[in-house]
């Protein structure tokens, strides 16, 4: 069947701070771009960004890209391509200036100047104090960015396609991407956009798992997308663990609040931190303080009746800083903790908070997989920003900050490359005539299935064995396991079916299209992680405690097709620097 | 728990309905949002909006019992039974719970929400002092759930023409800015016996935004710069 067809220069699948930031750089070269999302652009995920973003400005203590370079180096395990961390750590200070002229609400210094906190991983000179780096807008940055970059691509008259979900990549013969299948949710009508590039900005996919920080709309769409069109997912296995989740809840705690002083206590009130981190203490990368917490509580000083928690203690910061810099926070803890942090400490546990894998990138947003023995072959048409993309600046464990950052360099970045293709002055490829097939096909097993698994059920199962076999700690037993079940779920994903059949406004239907996109997230994150037989950053092996440099220095890649692996080399040489070698890593 | 809840499907039901639902909890669900997921988890049919579940995005605004107010952060223990839910009063609905949010974007598009400056930025950051800044404290905040200007009965009379609060509260949000330029075509665009004019004061908005900021307050502030333009 032929589907209505739509034409643009180019197309962005997410209106996230990724997404939007490339729109802007296309919008102004005046080209023709859609922006697909499925919430209205200020819902996307970006908005719930607490704590800042990270940039060298200098602003109250003294700062240099190549401290922010070196911690985000040593942040990711030395997992991190270097160059792309050179190019957003060189980058970070003029494209927090952009924003604040764009009319982002950052908060101030006394002579005017940007506020900045200190944050989790940060330092000055090569480690050896906390640094004031996270640019801030009180404890409500990202939903300040994300509101700023919609506000200028309304002025720049962007359009948006607002509660349209991108179903699959269109892929012609020679492997080039045309453009992408999508579902108006509202009429339920399927249309192929065609784009001379498409960009997939489609954050992350946290929702694998059941106790998760990220919003219901997380589920990997572009992830999906690109495993179902053959092209590989990278480093699937790191899954950051933020550790300030409130407790029970899984609404996130910005590690703000402990940029701001607050402290993490056992059961017996001690600032355990200190044992860990003896340096940085509470301010240690978040892998690190995220596997002590669950040392803390693993070794029974966990705090409450069962003895499953900790407590962020913040009172003693007096009610003005809560009030003025956290007040989000506060918000946030009295509704979801029954406590006021004015006056109590806020129950938190580890909680799943941001995909540092994803569809493989270079730093200009193109796309790229193995091919014939070279690593990165460009896949022409196709290009990915922010969480969905991996490119890789985060390596093993991001630190806090970067990912505003990480969305606003690399959306620019990818935006101003396409613009750099000249893309007018070229004619779009002509659709495959199968384009749409699979789409449809998917959309009619859902439309005639009269019985079958509830999709609720199916991803609840998937959640909850994501949860407990790819958690904090991870052991060869555990994981093969996991891969076991998950692969049955794989199976139970395809017999689901939906009662409601109604092509207005169908929810049910975007759940089921959602699942087919987590369980492939799923599949890449627990394959990888089986067959990593160490530990670096996020993957903690109790079974391969230590770092192993001289075997897995190097990118997973997991094919869709056959579960099958395939590894890349880390980018060790920076643009211009000296490389940073690999080394032990304390904090 | 029981609940009324307004259905439409316009595929299938000539006019609207509310229909009754009696969910078992868990002791974990807190949130009325919470009870929701539990329920379409039986009923797959059962349409509305909903993202962040910690009320900053704005997704899943209704009428609860009577109120506006965001699903995701209303408590079940504050809510009679049968709670009554309800579309957002007053815009189209398009099915169940979601309604058509178009005109409520298009007024806050209609404020260009945007700071205006076309001077030469800066290397660095423009200066702002704490205490400007802080004249946007309560106004950045909005998260556009459309809570309040459902509220509004200029709003819901006017929709075409009455900004409503909280395009008005962005409105405000801007000239407010020290880093704008753009105050006086800012105040003309609303000298206009519609577009700001239209607030009485009825303070719904204030009543239901559930990030308690208060649009009544920026429309007045809005309204003495233009007396004071005058003298």
């Amino acid at each position: 069947m032929k589907l209505p067809t739509r034409r643009f220069d180019a197309l962005i699948v997410g209106a996230g701070g990724a997404g939007m930031r490339a729109a802007l750089q296309l919008a102004a070269a005046g080209l023709t771009v859609a922006v697909l999302s499925k919430v209205f652009p200020t819902r996307s995920h970006t908005v719930a960004a607490q704590g800042g973003i990270g940039a060298s400005l200098g602003n109250m203590s003294e700062d240099s890209w190549l401290w922010h370079m070196y911690d985000t180096v040593k942040g990711s395990d030395w997992l991190g391509d270097q160059d792309a961390i050179e190019y957003m750590c060189r980058m970070a200070p003029q494209v927090v200036y952009e924003l604040e002229h764009m009319g982002m609400p950052f908060d101030r210094n006394p002579d005017g100047t940007i506020y900045q906190r200190p944050f989790g991983g940060h330092s000055m000179n090569f480690g050896e104090k906390s640094v004031r780096r996270a640019c801030a807008s009180a404890d409500r940055t990202g939903h300040s960015m994300l509101h700023t970059l919609y506000q200028q691509n309304v002025r720049a008259r962007t359009q948006f396609f607002v509660e349209w979900m991108a179903l699959d990549l269109i892929r012609d013969a020679d492997g080039d991407v045309l453009g992408v299948t999508a579902l108006d949710m509202e009429t339920g009508e399927v249309v192929a956009l065609e784009g001379k590039a498409t960009i997939l900005a489609t954050g992350g996919a946290g929702r694998i798992f059941a106790a998760s920080t990220n919003a219901f709309i997380n589920t990997g769409d572009g992830l999906g997308m690109a495993a179902r069109a053959g092209i590989p997912l990278e480093d699937m296995e790191f899954w950051q663990f933020h550790p300030t989740g409130v407790a029970g809840a899984g609404v996130l705690i910005t590690e703000g609040v402990r940029g701001e002083g607050g402290i993490l206590l056992n059961c017996n009130g001690e600032r355990f931190m200190e044992r860990y981190a003896p340096n940085l203490k509470d301010l240690a990368s978040r892998d690190v303080v995220s596997r002590s917490m669950d040392q803390e509580i693993k070794e029974g000083r966990g705090c409450g009746p069962h003895k499953d928690y900790v407590l962020l203690k913040l009172d003693h910061l007096g009610p003005d800083v809560i009030m003025k810099r956290l007040p989000s926070i506060r918000e946030i803890a009295i509704k979801f903790a029954n406590v006021d942090p004015i006056r109590e400490p806020i129950p938190v546990v580890p909680t799943i908070h941001y995909m540092m894998g994803g569809v493989p990138t270079n730093i200009h947003g193109q796309v790229v997989v193995p091919e014939d023995g070279n690593p990165e072959v460009v896949v022409e048409g196709l290009y990915a920003v922010g969480e969905c993309a991996c490119v890789s600046v985060h390596g093993g464990n991001r630190l806090g900050t970067n990912s505003l950052l990480d969305l606003l360099v690399f959306g620019r970045s990818a935006g101003d490359f396409i613009v750099s293709r000249n893309l007018p002055s070229f004619a779009q490829k002509p659709l495959p005539p199968d384009a749409g097939d699979a789409s449809l096909a998917r959309l009619a097993r859902l439309d005639g299935a009269t019985s079958g698994e509830r999709v609720a059920d199916v991803a609840g199962d998937l959640r909850r064995t994501m949860q407990s076999h790819c958690g904090v700690f991870r052991n060869e037993a555990l994981l093969a396991e996991g891969v076991a079940k998950v692969m049955e779920l794989e199976a139970r994903v395809a017999r689901t079916s939906i009662g409601d059949k109604s092509r207005t406004f169908n929810t049910a239907r975007v759940e089921a299209l959602e699942l087919d996109n987590l369980i492939e997230c799923a599949k890449a994150t627990v394959v990888s992680a089986l067959a990593r037989h160490e530990s670096r950053g996020a993957q903690a092996r109790s079974d391969y405690p230590e770092r192993d440099d001289v075997h897995w220095l190097k990118h997973t890649l997991w094919y869709r097709d056959g579960n099958r692996l395939d590894y890349k080399p880390v980018h060790l040489t920076p643009l211009t620097v000296d490389s940073f070698p690999p080394k032990a890593r304390t904090y | 728990m029981k609940f009324r809840i307004y259905r439409y499907d316009p595929e299938k039901d000539a006019k609207p309905r509310l229909q009754e639902y009696d969910v078992p909890l868990d002791p974990h669900d807190r949130m009325l949002l919470d009870a929701l997921i539990r329920l379409k988890a039986v009923d797959d049919s059962l349409a509305f909006r909903r993202s962040c579940r910690e009320g900053v995005c704005g997704s899943d605004a209704m009428n609860i019992n009577g109120k506006n107010g965001l699903a995701c952060i209303t408590n079940l223990k504050t809510l009679k039974e049968p709670v009554e839910l309800r579309p957002l009063p007053g815009l189209p609905v398009i099915r169940d719970l979601i309604v058509d949010m178009s005109q409520f974007f298009e007024q806050y598009h209609s404020v260009r929400p945007y700071l205006v400056n076309d001077t030469q930025p800066p290397a660095r950051e423009r200066l702002q002092s704490p205490a400007d800044r802080e004249e946007l404290d309560g106004l950045y905040e909005c998260i556009l759930c459309a809570c309040c200007s459902t509220a509004c009965p200029s709003f819901w009379w006017n929709p075409d023409k009455f900004v409503g609060p909280a395009g008005l509260l962005q409105a405000y949000r801007f000239i407010a800015d020290s880093r704008d330029q753009d105050l006086n075509a800012r105040l003309d665009d609303l000298e206009d016996p519609y577009r700001l004019f239209r607030c009485h004061s009825i303070m719904n908005c204030v009543d239901v935004c559930p990030k308690n900021l208060n649009p009544t307050l920026a429309i007045e502030k809005i309204k003495d710069l233009m007396v004071k333009r005058t003298v």
